[in-house]
């Protein structure tokens, strides 16, 4: 990478902050906003060796990176709401069976097909529980074109070093938006690979693993020979519906994996919290929006401040507890009615306020509904 | 096939027994196959044996090979990601005919079309057997299932037929009351360098069976006898003696560039457009 800036969009910085992970295979279904996504990884991967694939739709996608993923390939697919929500049943599978891959869902306006170029922020929660039954997820939310390409990278990091599915939620606003960026700064980042099996083949448990890590991981076709199933399973990979200790030890570790590194995982930004009165957290475009809004508002005597949250999933407790201690109010602008905002109110002392601010009209978050909170004008701010 | 053939030397033997009730044919299908692995004398550790779920699809989990029990309808779409991500490896997606052709019907039916190197198993029980007897897509007209309480008003689909018009080069019918001819059809399925579909006439006694008033497993056999026939005396039968049969035999057979090896000269061509 040269040390020339370079103006790049959002989904193309994704797509590079893949190959930078070393991504080996795509697979998705077009859909806007992101089909840029596929198409620039359509060309550049077989370049460097690697596999494109458009799949008949979204469900086969997500089947096919986890296909890829069992023979050693990192893989990535991409899509937004409607291709989402297909998905889940597969990312499921990915969970419970600790295939590491990236979903990145560029959300535009919902439900349903509802607004294909109008960004929005309402599939937070999807991220979090899309897929039925317990389990934990780790989802990444970057504010800006460079960010997207860094934390792409650690989407894959994360996803290698815990053996799980990472959505990478942007936002219509940042898969699309350009900006000037300059890459060269993340070149030395250290790139992750799967935990792999040290013991011979007949001496593998495929899925034993200590407290809270993930196991070692096997590649299809290298002489192990072991069994994948989405049913509940033993060490040994193999159903277990009987083994009700078992059972219990495989969904407590699935989530606790994720649950006991969320020190590791927790990513964030900060400006102006530690003598504000007032703290906005916020995440994707709407962050943008709310860092505006503080720069003004401090202009004007209001002591504001912003958390960017990047790690979205698992839920930051401990940063937000920290960060919102001693402070008058807590205010969380989102691109839906509030989804995150609830989710702080859970961990927020009683004596701070908690505060949402939502849009929902298809546009970007716009920092005058802040300011205008603060005049005791907006319409759409809601005391939890 | 040699007679001494030990079918256990490919088997996890320490998951026997099987799940399956007396006298189903999903263990003549898996035999089938092991036959036809071993005549090929195909590495073990480079053999992926992918299926969906349902009855049939517990398969995987009995072969010692590189197994992956997926979810319904979905495994010709993760077999796909092995096949593309490593080509060498052989992959093979035994089924049943619910999970390839209802809620896998649009994976069955790309698949043929890229004609990926992929070999397609479904054991065909005319019925859902793991969740109880409902219909499914190949089910007979007329047939009974649990929701088909009055018999089955949809007609059925010919899988085979869809496959050859799709684009697989390699698609033939079997039965398992004729398990050498099972046998040859998936060894030539597994040789075949494209997408290949070997639907097998199996039975479900317990479900399909029952309701239908077949009989148990021998006559089930029996009936597979009295109705099918092969496509070699298929060719010198009267259409009226015909009405009624299932064709058996290899359908279909013919040659179209595989999807693996043209995306291998897509890599080709990138990679010299780059320099
Ligand atoms: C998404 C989803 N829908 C439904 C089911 C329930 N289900 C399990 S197996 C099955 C049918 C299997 O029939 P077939 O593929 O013919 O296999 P068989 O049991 O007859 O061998 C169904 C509907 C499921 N597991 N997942
Ligand atoms: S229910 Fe039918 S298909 Fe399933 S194991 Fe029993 S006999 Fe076989
Ligand atoms: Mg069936």
């Amino acid at each position: 990478m040269t040390s020339e800036r370079r103006l790049m969009q959002g989904n193309e910085a994704c797509a590079e902050g893949a190959l930078k992970a070393g991504l080996q295979f795509f697979a998705g279904y077009p859909i806007t906003p992101s089909t840029e996504i596929a198409e620039i990884l359509a060309k550049k991967l077989p370049k460097l060796g690697g596999k494109f694939i458009q799949m008949e739709d979204e469900i086969a996608s997500m089947a096919a990176v986890i296909g890829a993923s069992l023979t050693g390939a990192k893989s990535l697919t991409a899509t937004s709401g409607p291709g989402f929500s297909l998905k889940q049943e597969n990312l499921g599978f990915a969970i419970m069976t600790e295939v590491p891959c990236v979903i990145v869902n560029v959300q535009r306006l919902g439900p349903s097909t509802g607004g294909p170029t109008l960004t929005a922020q309402g599939d937070v929660l999807q991220a979090r529980w899309g897929t039925h039954g317990e389990h934990a997820i780790i989802a990444l939310c970057p504010a800006s074109v460079e960010e997207t390409y860094y934390l792409t990278i650690m989407a894959f990091n994360y996803a290698e070093r815990f053996r799980t599915p990472v959505i990478l939620l942007l936002d219509e606003t940042i898969g699309h938006l350009r900006e000037s960026v300059q890459l060269d700064k993340y070149d030395k980042m250290k790139i992750f690979s799967r935990p792999r099996p040290w013991e011979t083949p007949d001496k593998y448990l495929p899925y034993a693993a200590e407290d809270d890590e993930p196991p070692p991981m096997a590649v299809f076709g290298e002489g192990y020979r072991y069994h994948v199933t989405g049913l509940v399973h033993d060490e040994t990979g193999f159903p277990c519906t009987g083994n009700h200790a078992a059972i219990d030890r495989l969904l407590r570790r699935l989530t606790n994996k994720i649950l006991a590194h969320e020190d590791e995982i927790t990513l964030y930004k900060e400006t102006m919290t530690e003598d504000a009165e007032h703290l906005l957290i916020a995440f994707g475009a709407s962050a943008r929006s709310a860092a505006s809004a503080v720069k003004i508002a401090r202009r004007e005597g209001i002591r504001a401040g912003l958390l960017q949250v990047q790690t979205l999933w698992p839920f930051p407790e401990k940063l937000i507890r920290q960060k919102t201690l001693g402070k008058r109010s807590v205010l969380v602008p989102e691109m839906n009615l509030g989804q995150y905002a609830r989710e702080i109110k859970k961990v927020v002392s009683d004596k701070t306020m908690v505060v949402t601010l939502s849009q929902i009209d298809g546009r970007l978050f716009h920092p005058n509904k802040i300011l205008a909170y603060f005049k005791g004008e907006e319409k759409h701010a809601e005391v939890l | 096939m040699p007679k001494s053939f030990n079918v256990n030397k490919y088997l996890r033997m320490d998951k026997m027994p099987h799940i399956w009730c007396p006298g189903c044919g999903n263990g003549m299908v898996m035999s089938a196959f092991l036959r036809a692995v071993d005549s090929l004398q195909l590495d073990p550790n480079r053999v992926v044996v992918v299926s969906g779920i349902g009855c049939s699809s517990r398969i995987s989990g009995y072969l010692d090979f590189n197994t992956l029990h997926t979810t319904h309808g979905r495994p010709l779409a993760f077999a796909t990601g092995i096949k593309l991500a490593e080509p060498t490896l052989e992959v093979v997606v035994i089924t049943g005919d619910g999970d390839a052709t209802a809620i896998g019907g649009n994976h069955f039916l790309h698949s043929c079309r890229r004609n990926i190197n992929i070999t397609l198993i479904v054991i065909n029980n005319y019925i859902y057997g793991m969740t109880g007897g409902q219909y499914s897509p190949l089910t007979h007209k007329g047939d009974f299932a649990t929701t088909a309480p009055y018999g089955n008003v949809e007609p059925e689909l010919d899988m085979c037929k869809v496959a050859e018009s799709a684009g697989a080069t390699y698609v033939a019918r079997g039965v398992t009351y004729k398990p050498v001819s099972m046998e040859d059809m998936i060894i030539k399925a597994l040789e075949n360098k494209g997408f290949s579909l070997v639907e097998i006439l199996s039975q479900c006694p317990v479900y399909y069976g029952r309701m239908n008033k077949k009989g148990d497993a021998v006559e089930m056999l029996k009936w597979q006898k009295e109705n099918t026939v092969t496509m070699k005396a298929a060719a010198q039968m009267a259409p009226s003696a015909l009405k009624g049969k299932i064709i058996t035999g290899v359908l279909s057979s013919r040659y179209r560039p595989e999807y693996t090896e043209e995306y291998e000269n897509v890599i080709q061509q990138a990679q010299e457009s780059a320099q």
